[in-house]
């Protein structure tokens, strides 16, 4: 990687360009721009989590005091599928007259039976999200080798079932768009992870040029997979604008954020493994299904996203099958959340895993020094085991003393990374500074700073002379912020137009070597006209395939079923770091959203409403401060690999990890995650299973024997042998 | 319309029929003293009720209400159900404090109301009338940094931003009143706020600095060729 060996900046700590701005509250997020006469947007939802809406007369909204526009989603009779689903929208001159106007709108719908849990919707009585298509698709078992023969000849087989719910993205900003039409031109202010596809959006559903559509995203709140693309309360913002003449803003709710704007979807996990009597890995199977919200059993076949996990994971097993199918239930859609599916896929795979060398005594980090194929990630094994003590603290499953049980756990990622295609243009001025434009977005992961860096290691010059200007489709493109790519997308094309710039300047300078020292002087000779340069994306600079292993200490209460984390350490490789701050910021804020996602994050719908029951911060649980333990941090340096992203792989092992230190410690296995006190008490059998349980258990059974085809019922093991 | 106490910072209620008393202020005195209205005699809870519903009635119709705002008084036409965070924001044009839940479960609106950390969008406008309000953008008057949110920035105590200024509220109203905090006070004081990108043990940190406490860097780098397998 022609990446330079000793570094000033790169891989140093430099703090976010943008941080004065957002400490001192002048930084300007969608929710803060205010279009001047801009009104107000907002949404009416169905109340129903399944109904035919025969009318909607929205005549006593559009007389209302300050009422500007009202619309509906659709026309003519139609049928909703979930709590949540957009019926109509208004826009208005307060937020009061439009929330007062909301509730004059009249809705003639007839409620229709509906199912809003996985394992009510397999059932063959089921109400049918999608009428005359089974709630549960019939995807073939995907198989390798001869996993019967390996099972067979296997010298340990163990078996279990582990369950993820559905997790929310939860954002601190929430959805928002403020769109402003003059003549024939529209800017769109979007809360998005990628202004690209906001704007391409936009003229798409809309029928404008694309070249007349500006999307802008100086700050973004978060996104975590939520803000990838145009979504229906930015079309529907739009279209208030077009039909009130006036600018509009539409801000979502939390309440509105947690029904209908994305999820990770939920999984169900039957898994059964095989090993010889040295731990090596031989068989696997899985029978698995989970609920991407009703968009499951759609006829176009679509919304299946994410359900389908890369199972068996990071370990290759020379004899598998896989069967995994979607369920729709009526309930809001799933979406890309951070690392798409390989949460859930950790959290069972790493826990069978552990359930095994259990079973066959041995160590938990050797049985994944024997099967990981990644020379990476065994490193990183070894190298966290021996930071964290691994081998003086490990014991037996369930054998520390006393009430309060400790328990030690670990896991490992692995994340395709990558990223391509961004592009660049700078213009270099007189007195030395460099202002750099490109289209990638900041969603709090730094992305100006990277640009910064770069610029200033490649020019030998102070970050501070660099400005760095993103979140504009009038900049040069560059791809969505998803799939962990903007740093590898971003970092080599400002490479190549330093370069650039580099040649440039020697021709206009006459100086053997512009940077560094003699960057002033260089740049004094380029006169009135500023120097314009472009850099584009290219290979060589950035690679793919990033990786990690997590390891975590617990303490578990078995009186009272609290599970409290004594200390993680993550310990992860990107290539080249570019920005250090930033990046161990990332690492800390995947390891926190796994603990959420571990202990206390669900999404609680309920079965006789179709409501979903926990639509704001103080029913659905996120980690607070007082929640978060010591976080070590370890990277691995490897800059012969170039840049590599790290905001997914540092999520995707942390509730696997905690898991399987809960499990050591009780010497339990609690099958499901969230980790809450109840089950961990259930698993002890500190408290009977109640009826529901049992009925749910063999629920449970049916369908993954329908999902297996078999003709009876999978007995499943509750608990590993 | 006298300001009533909002934060709940007064332990002390204020006494029942005393003069100027707020029909508000009547309410809450019968909650928030153990005394009942049972225990009340009934001409005195009628007196007091009488006494209460004397005073002017406000709303729905918008009218003037008046707010020190970072040390200056302005007056705005606001319906009696808008928030203090609405007039923050959508009158004052004061966008820092954030809306993130509107219903004091996140902290993003944090603003000091007479000094105490409280929920912006969980006070009515009208209640906040009288007491001294600041926000994100009033804590320095040159642009410049306080020396908490320098630490914010150094010590990177934020990703996306959006949570960072009632963060940032509430831990200057902390070292208002404890210069040098623990970092279990630090928690505790940020017990109110969330942040969903994950960056508690920067803030963390970056209180601590502000505090006088030096906070080393955790993280460590490996060499990959450094060590050799084994």
């Amino acid at each position: 990687m022609p990446w330079p060996k000793e570094t000033k900046y790169l891989g140093k700590s430099t703090p976010r360009a943008e941080g004065p701005a957002k400490v001192s509250g002048r930084a300007k997020f969608t929710t803060d721009v205010a279009p001047a006469g801009v009104l107000f947007g907002a949404i009416l939802r169905s109340t129903w989590a399944a109904a035919r809406i025969k009318s909607i007369d929205l005549t006593a909204a559009q007389a209302a005091p300050g009422i500007k526009a009202a619309l509906l989603v659709h026309n003519g009779e139609y049928l909703t599928r979930y709590y949540g689903d957009e019926l109509a929208a208004l826009a208005g001159t307060s937020r009061q007259a439009v929330l007062d106007a909301l509730r004059l709108i009249k809705v003639d719908a007839e409620p229709l039976p509906f199912v809003v849990k996985e394992l009510d919707a397999i059932k063959p009585d089921a109400a049918q999200v999608f009428a005359g298509r089974p709630n549960q698709g019939n995807n073939p078992a995907r198989d390798s080798g001869r996993p019967d023969d390996a099972f067979a000849a296997a010298a340990a087989v163990v078996e279990g079932s582990f369950a993820t719910q559905i997790e929310l993205h939860q954002s601190m900003e929430p959805h928002a768009y403020a769109v402003s039409f003059e003549g024939d031109e529209m800017t769109a202010w979007a809360s998005t992870q990628g202004v690209f596809a906001v704007r391409d959006g936009y003229a798409r559903n809309l029928g404008l040029p694309q070249n007349k559509v500006r999307v802008i995203c100086e700050h973004m709140g978060g996104g975590f997979g939520a803000k990838s693309s145009l979504s229906i309360e930015g079309e529907l913002c739009a279209k208030l604008a077009q039909a009130a003449g006036a600018p509009v803003k539409l801000v979502l709710t939390r309440f509105e954020e947690s029904l209908a704007t994305g999820n990770r979807p939920s999984s169900f996990q039957k898994l059964k493994l095989a090993a010889d009597k040295d731990g090596k890995l031989t068989a696997f199977q899985m029978d698995g299904f989970g609920t991407p919200g009703y968009m499951a059993s759609a006829p176009n076949g679509g919304g299946s996203n994410g359900v389908a996990l890369p199972m068996p994971y990071l370990y290759r097993v020379p004899n598998s099958r896989v069967k995994q199918s979607a369920v729709a239930i009526n309930a809001g859609v799933a979406c890309a959340m951070r690392a798409p599916a390989h949460p859930p896929a950790a959290y069972g795979m790493e826990g069978i895993l552990d359930d095994l060398a259990v079973k066959l005594a041995l160590d938990p980090v050797a049985i994944r020094l024997l099967n990981d194929p990644s020379e990476v990630r065994r490193h990183e094994l070894e190298v966290g085991a021996e930071k964290f003590g691994w081998k003086a603290k490990y014991q037996k499953p369930g054998s520390s003393p006393g009430p309060v049980k400790v328990g030690i756990g670990c896991a490992s990622a692995a994340w395709m990374s990558g990223g391509r295609g961004t592009q660049a243009e700078a213009q270099i001025s007189s007195d030395g500074t460099v202002e750099i434009r490109v289209g990638t977005q900041d969603l709090g992961t730094g992305s100006r700073t990277v640009v910064q860096v770069v610029a200033a290691e490649m020019l030998g010059i102070d970050p501070a002379l660099v400005t760095a200007r993103v979140g504009d489709t009038r900049y040069p493109p560059s791809g969505g912020s998803g799939g962990s790519a903007t740093t590898a997308s971003v970092s080599p094309a400002i490479f190549d137009l330093c370069e650039k710039a580099v040649e440039e300047l020697k021709k206009t300078s006459g100086l053997d070597d512009p940077r560094g020292a003699n960057w002033k002087a260089a740049c004094a000779k380029i006169g009135a006209t500023p120097l314009a340069v472009t850099g584009r994306w290219r290979d060589g600079l950035s690679t793919g395939g990033a990786g990690g292993v997590q390891f975590a200490e617990v303490e578990v209460d078995t009186e009272t079923g609290f599970v409290k984390l004594r200390k993680i350490l993550a310990v992860h490789d990107c290539g080249t770091v570019v920005n250090r701050l930033t990046c161990e910021s990332q690492i800390n804020g995947g390891v926190i959203m796994g603990i959420g996602y571990a202990l206390y994050e669900q999404r609680v719908m309920d079965r006789r409403s179709g409501v979903l029951l926990n639509p704001n911060f103080e029913t659905y649980k996120l980690p607070g401060i007082g929640d978060i333990p010591a976080i070590e941090l370890l990277l691995l340096d490897m800059p012969e690999r170039g840049v590599i992203g790290i905001g997914e792989p540092c999520t995707v092992p942390t509730a696997a990890a905690i898991a399987n230190a809960v499990a050591n410690a009780l010497g339990v296995r609690v099958p499901s995650l969230p980790i809450t006190p109840d089950k961990v008490l259930a698993a002890l059998g500190q408290v009977p299973d109640n009826g529901d349980r049992a009925a749910q258990v063999r629920d449970l059974e049916g369908a993954f024997a329908r999902v297996a085809g078999a003709e009876r019922p999978i007995l499943l093991t509750e608990t590993p042998a | 319309m006298k300001r009533s106490s909002s934060s709940g910072q007064s332990s002390v209620p204020p006494p029942i029929l005393s003069a100027g008393v707020s029909r508000r202020d009547f309410l809450r005195g019968l909650g928030t003293t153990a005394v009942s209205a049972a225990a009340l005699g009934s001409q005195s809870l009628a007196a007091g009720l009488a006494q209460a519903n004397a005073e002017e009635v406000r709303g729905p119709a918008a009218g003037p209400v008046t707010l020190s705002i970072n040390g200056e008084r302005r007056t705005f036409n606001l319906e009696p159900r808008v928030t203090l965070l609405e007039a923050l924001r959508l009158n004052a044009g004061l966008t820092g404090s954030k809306e993130a839940c509107d219903r004091a479960t996140c902290g993003a609106c944090t603003v000091l109301l007479d000094g105490d950390p409280v929920y912006a969008c969980t006070v009515l406008a009208i209640e906040a009338q009288g007491a001294e309000i600041e926000t994100v953008e009033g804590l320095t008057k040159s642009g410049g940094l306080t020396r908490l949110q320098q630490a914010f920035v150094d010590k990177d105590g934020l990703q996306c931003g959006f949570c960072t200024p009632g963060f940032v509220m509430t831990l200057t109203a902390l070292l208002r009143k404890n210069a040098h905090p623990t970092e279990a006070e630090i928690r505790r004081a940020c017990a109110g706020n969330l942040c969903r990108c994950g960056s508690q043990p920067r803030i963390i940190a970056a209180a601590l600095e502000a505090g006088g406490t030096p906070t080393a860097a955790k993280a460590n780098t490996v060499r990959f060729h450094d060590h050799a397998l084994a």
